[in-house]
């Protein structure tokens, strides 16, 4: 068994929360960098160049480059042969999280409860997805979920025989229905499969994989392609005013499903892409 | 935003109906002046002030809202980053600011027909900034102040002084909708079908 102290994963968190809302990845970088060169609407094209300023503003700064600095998500796979010592790991993590949006000068938005809604004031509890891995290796990734995307996420029960037209029509009618609303040029996370909590869930560990990277599935990275040239040619573009640029990546987890099912869910990220992962 | 090289307008905040009347959807905007930043749990509050026949934290005649909820500013900034939050949520409550003579509100997404019809009939225009440039555009703030329900935080009503603040005409007074003409402009028809 190897021995982890939570302390050094309260430090990890707190790092993560500080880096994925103040430095946006080079990946998605490059992503906006390459849909800035596809712009053609003149006021698409400044968005995107306003989008890449602020970027590097923000790192220039350290401060947060969206105020809505999010949920804290967290990926988290541990090894099996990981032992936690000095804690609870999800107290760690929580902590981290607290440290982290007090540091960082990150907004607090997490309330209470969705009917009693008082701020916790330190934006816990994180959000976080076990999984359970052989070796003693620990990674945790964090996603920075902003509202206003997450807002327009939709899951659907298709039937085996909708099938996959029916699917794609779906994808896209959900960012149809999202317009200007989730902040575009958007990522996409699409997760297929599984029972309904699954798919909701695939949508979202869909969109810490880098910005951009196919799926090695070549069947679904081809998926991944003709899915973002429909939502392209919906013509929303930038901050919905209007474009070429509507999204920059689709990315699409699939799992096995039931003989009755064919679950999906998309899961829409804004401009600010915000992802980071550390190994401890 | 310059459209394209597009020269800005410039406004000085608060606004007259003459003021927004000559704006037209797409038009590209500095606005000067007085903004106050307002989002989902300070409008609950104002509209039940509205309701109890209680005053509210600022007149509404001649200002503009600014639909954000800024982060914590770190130390020599007047305001942390803030960006615009998703307007479709205050439409329950904007009809009863524009009502009261509002002239502008800065967010980003679509408007219900409810406060598009409301914006028309009282002459109140809606402009659009764009999330994302947080850090951008709280660099365009120059004093930031709390004026009321300060135990809401970032949700707080602040009184914003800006220089510049840019935005884009998305509603005017005689029906245009920059998200929708913006769509159907660069929607590729064949697509899709």
């Amino acid at each position: 068994m190897r021995e982890v102290r939570v302390e050094d994963v309260t430090e990890t968190v707190c790092g993560l929360c500080i880096e994925a809302n103040t430095r946006l990845p080079e990946g998605h970088l490059r992503a906006l960098r390459e849909g800035l060169e596809r712009e053609e609407s003149p006021l698409g094209r400044e968005v995107i160049e306003r989008l890449l300023e602020n970027a590097e503003v923000a790192r220039e700064e350290c401060i947060a480059f969206c105020q809505d600095t999010g949920y804290a998500v967290f990926f988290v796979e541990v090894g099996t042969e990981v032992r936690f010592v000095g804690g609870e790991l999800a107290e760690a993590i929580d902590e981290g999280v607290r440290r982290g949006y007090e540091e960082g000068y990150l907004r607090k938005s997490i309330v209470r409860s969705p009917i009693e809604r008082t701020n916790t004031g330190d934006n816990t509890p994180a959000i976080v997805y076990y999984d359970l891995v052989p070796g003693d290796g620990l990674k945790l990734t964090m996603l920075v979920k902003g509202a206003g995307c997450d807002n327009m996420s939709a899951l659907r029960m298709l039937t085996p025989a909708e099938g996959l037209p029916e699917m794609k029509k779906f994808i896209v009618e959900t960012i149809e229905r999202a317009g200007p609303n989730a902040s575009p040029p958007l990522t996409v996370g699409v997760g297929m499969g599984g029972p309904f909590e699954k798919a909701a869930q695939l949508a979202k560990k869909a969109l810490t994989r880098p910005s951009g990277e196919p799926n090695p599935d070549p069947e679904l990275a081809t998926l991944e392609e003709e899915l973002l040239a429909e939502i392209n040619a919906t013509g929303i573009g930038p901050a919905g005013y209007g474009g070429r640029v509507t999204a920059l990546a689709v990315h699409v987890e699939s799992f096995p499903t039931h003989i009755a099912a064919f679950p999906v869910a998309v899961n829409l990220d804004c401009h600010s892409h915000r992802t980071a992962s550390a190994e401890l | 935003m310059s459209a394209g090289g597009a020269e800005p307008i410039y406004l000085e905040v608060p606004l007259s109906k003459e003021d927004v009347e000559p704006l037209r959807t797409g038009d590209v905007v500095r606005l000067n002046g007085l903004l106050y930043a307002a989002r989902d749990a300070a409008h609950a509050r104002m509209a039940e002030a509205i309701e109890n026949g209680e005053p509210l934290p600022f007149d509404p005649e001649g200002q503009v809202v600014y639909f954000t909820g800024p982060a914590p500013a770190r130390p020599g900034h007047a305001l942390g980053p803030a960006g615009p939050t998703t307007a479709s949520r205050m439409d329950s409550y904007s009809p009863l600011l524009v009502e009261r003579g509002l002239r502008g509100m800065v967010g980003k997404g679509l408007r219900s027909e409810a406060v598009r019809e409301a914006m028309r009939e009282h002459g109140c225009v809606y402009f659009g900034a764009v999330e994302g440039t947080a850090a951008l555009l709280a660099r365009c703030v120059k004093e930031a102040e709390v004026v009321a329900y300060e135990d809401l935080g970032a949700e707080a009503v602040r009184r914003l002084v800006v220089e510049d603040f840019p935005v884009v005409v998305v509603n005017d007074l005689y029906g245009g909708d920059l998200y929708l003409e913006g769509r159907e402009r660069w929607r590729r028809k064949a697509a899709g079908s």
